[in-house]
């Protein structure tokens, strides 16, 4: 793939703010929906802003459906107003002296058509995300998920050829989350353009997402699809947004000897020779006493060091060589008393053990194929 | 272990009042009463003069004079003319100020506030030096165009707006200042050009304050009197506004003087009133 290719966004940039700088380069297809993972502050705010022409980039160059947008090289820029790109802000910036109808009408307003027909054109996006209701009213009128609506229904309507999101559901509470997810999830397999939303929120772009950039530390750390990340996470920072655990490594034989400490073996040999392994906190298996006469081939002692109540499990946190968080039930945190400080055995199955490599692209691959 | 309490008699309205609003005792104590008091006296006292003292049975017979219309009149055109112009070119001013960026933006900022602090009577001088038929661009007026602007009514309109445009012109200010940019962004992203932001996002974000400037610069203007009549002297009919006129009446009728002044007091509390909310009530707001 080229930068030139003609559909589509392709960014190969650096972005800075304030003293941070983000490099990153994608490429997003027609239709995709790209989703951009990593913490706050990040400067992924900040390239959504180079991409909607708000922010120049510090180099390297954006270009959209072949149209160059932003190109350090050659000094070329394309302004906001002139970029064919649609934005849902954080905080959705609906204008507070607009009534709905309005905002949705104000694309239209802005490229000089005259009230009537703006609004003519504004009521069939009104109609799309189901808004009619909604129409005569202020934002300060409306709830966080009819606001979210109304933003992406006022930046569709300039029917633009780039969609850009950022953080869609963060504003929003827990349950209208839900609903909003999944009206949002509909909304965007229906635009034919290419999507980016960035997130801090890993389920955000687990659901929205067709593919995933993770970046940290202003570099990326990993790209796939959000099947893959959340099997193989590529760094600890991914591992702890999608909850697993995740170990270092070099093979010897059938073993992985752990960077931090610590031993696994592996359920079949591997010819790679530096590892990742990822385990599932409910795949390890906690014991007050040694198991013995057991089929597991991974066992070694620990000591509880916290406790957290999630949803329905218990998750524990676990020192030991290595240390590693393992869910339980609330019944057996009762039976085995297993409060802080208590000594315990961990088992994992041999395979349980997901294993794989980290390339310096952002992939991960089977040891098989590498 | 006996400790003496000290217990007052709270009633009901206080107790009401201390849970609704909080906090304790309301009583003041008497080394700023006293002093607070006396100020009050001092802004009132002389306002209640002007009411006792207020000829109110010829109240309708002096404000129907002709010279009195008159004077009226000219001062509500001329000074609704100085609003117009404040608006028209310190409404973007005060937005250069506030967004643009260009050396010299401090200085030129203290420096178009300054007729705020300068003495009109000076600013009026200034006027006549810069304007009049041998001011520096007065006389190329006056050589070319036949133009004299001194004691003239436009002289009291340019007089009104040098006073008065400044109070617009911070107003405005402080509310582009203040007010979200973000709006003005995700504008830019919907394809407006900066003028359609300014004209659909800025000024309606503004409004209120555009409002309480221009209510505020008309207020000004309607009271100005050093420069006015510095610069446009005092011609009954043609210059002679209603200060002014206030000015004269006190030595020839002095019931005059009080009925125009009370037509004065009027107008400022209806300013108040209309500026209540950005005001008034803002100073109590928690």
């Amino acid at each position: 793939m080229n930068a030139e290719q003609d559909a589509g966004l392709a960014l190969d940039a650096v972005v800075r703010r304030g003293g941070f700088q983000l490099t990153i380069a994608f490429q997003v297809a027609p239709g995709e929906v790209l989703g951009v993972l990593g913490p706050n502050g990040a400067g992924k705010s900040t390239l959504l802003r180079a991409l909607a022409g708000l922010t120049p980039i510090s180099a390297g160059r954006i270009t959209l459906d072949g149209h160059l947008l932003d190109d350090v090289a050659s000094g070329t820029f394309v302004e906001a107003a002139g970029r064919p790109v649609g934005l849902v802000f954080q905080n959705y910036r609906l204008f507070p002296h607009l009534s709905v109808l309005d905002n949705v009408a104000f694309a239209a307003r802005a490229a000089g058509h005259d009230r009537a027909r703006s609004r003519r054109a504004a009521r069939q996006w009104i109609d799309r995300l189901d808004l009619r209701r909604l129409s005569d009213r202020r934002p300060a009128q409306l709830s966080g998920g009819e606001s979210q609506r109304v933003a992406l229904a006022r930046a569709l309507a300039r029917e633009p050829a780039l969609l850009l999101l950022d953080e869609p559901l963060s504003a929003l509470d827990a349950r209208t989350r839900l609903d909003v997810q999944a009206e949002l999830r509909r909304h965007l397999s229906e635009y034919p353009g290419p999507c980016v939303l960035v997130t801090h929120d890993p389920l955000e772009a687990l659901v929205l997402a067709d593919r995933l950039v993770v970046i940290e530390d202003g570099a990326v750390v990993q790209q796939g699809t959000p099947a893959e990340v959340t099997r193989r996470p590529a760094t600890e920072y991914v591992a702890k947004l999608v909850g697993l655990n995740l170990y270092a490594g070099h093979t010897e034989g059938y073993e992985v000897v752990l960077a931090d400490g610590g031993t696994f073996v592996m359920a079949e040999y591997v010819s790679a020779s530096d590892v990742l392994v990822a385990v599932r906190p409910s795949a390890v298996v906690v014991s007050t006493q040694r198991p013995s006469g057991t089929s597991v081939r991974n066992t070694w002692p620990g000591v509880v060091s916290g406790l957290t109540m999630l949803a329905e499990r218990v998750r524990l946190d676990i020192a030991g060589q290595p240390s590693v968080v393992a869910d339980v039930t609330a019944a057996a945190v009762a039976d085995l008393k297993l409060a802080a400080g208590a000594q315990v055995w961990m088992s994992v199955k041999a395979t349980d053990l997901e294993v794989y490599q980290h390339t310096a692209d952002g992939t991960v691959t089977s040891p098989a194929d590498g | 272990m006996t400790r003496k309490l000290a217990p007052t008699r709270l009633t009901a309205g206080e107790r009401a009042r201390r849970a609704t609003i909080g906090g304790g005792a309301r009583g003041a104590p008497a080394a700023l009463l006293a002093p607070a008091l006396v100020a009050v006296v001092f802004l009132l006292l002389p306002l209640l003069g002007l009411l006792v003292r207020a000829p109110w049975g010829r109240l309708g017979s002096i404000l129907s004079e002709p010279d009195v219309l008159q004077a009226l009149e000219l001062s509500l055109w001329t000074a609704t003319a100085a609003t117009a112009v404040a608006l028209m070119v310190g409404v973007p001013l005060a937005w250069l100020l506030a967004r643009a960026s260009f050396p010299g933006l401090r200085l030129l900022r203290a420096l178009v506030t300054l007729p705020l602090v300068l003495p009109p009577v000076v600013g009026g001088v200034a006027l006549l030096l810069a304007f009049g038929r041998e001011g520096i661009v007065g006389k190329y007026l006056d050589q070319w165009f036949g133009l004299t602007i001194p004691f003239s009514p436009l002289a009291v309109v340019m007089a009104e707006t040098f006073v008065a445009m400044p109070f617009l012109i911070i107003t405005v200010e402080g509310a582009l200042r203040t007010a979200d940019q973000g709006f003005e962004e995700a504008a830019a992203t919907l394809g407006a050009s900066r003028m359609t932001v300014f004209r659909r996002v800025t000024l309606p974000m503004v409004g209120p304050s555009l409002a309480a400037g221009a209510v505020l610069c008309w207020a000004r203007a309607l009271g100005e009197f050093g420069a006015t009549i510095t610069f446009a002297g005092s011609f009954p009919g043609r210059t002679e506004t209603m200060p002014i006129a206030i000015y004269y009446a006190l030595e020839t009728d002095p019931d005059a003087a009080v009925a125009l002044s009370l037509v004065l007091l009027l107008v400022s509390v209806a300013v108040l009133v209309a500026l209540r909310d950005r005001w008034l009530r803002s100073s109590v707001a928690t």
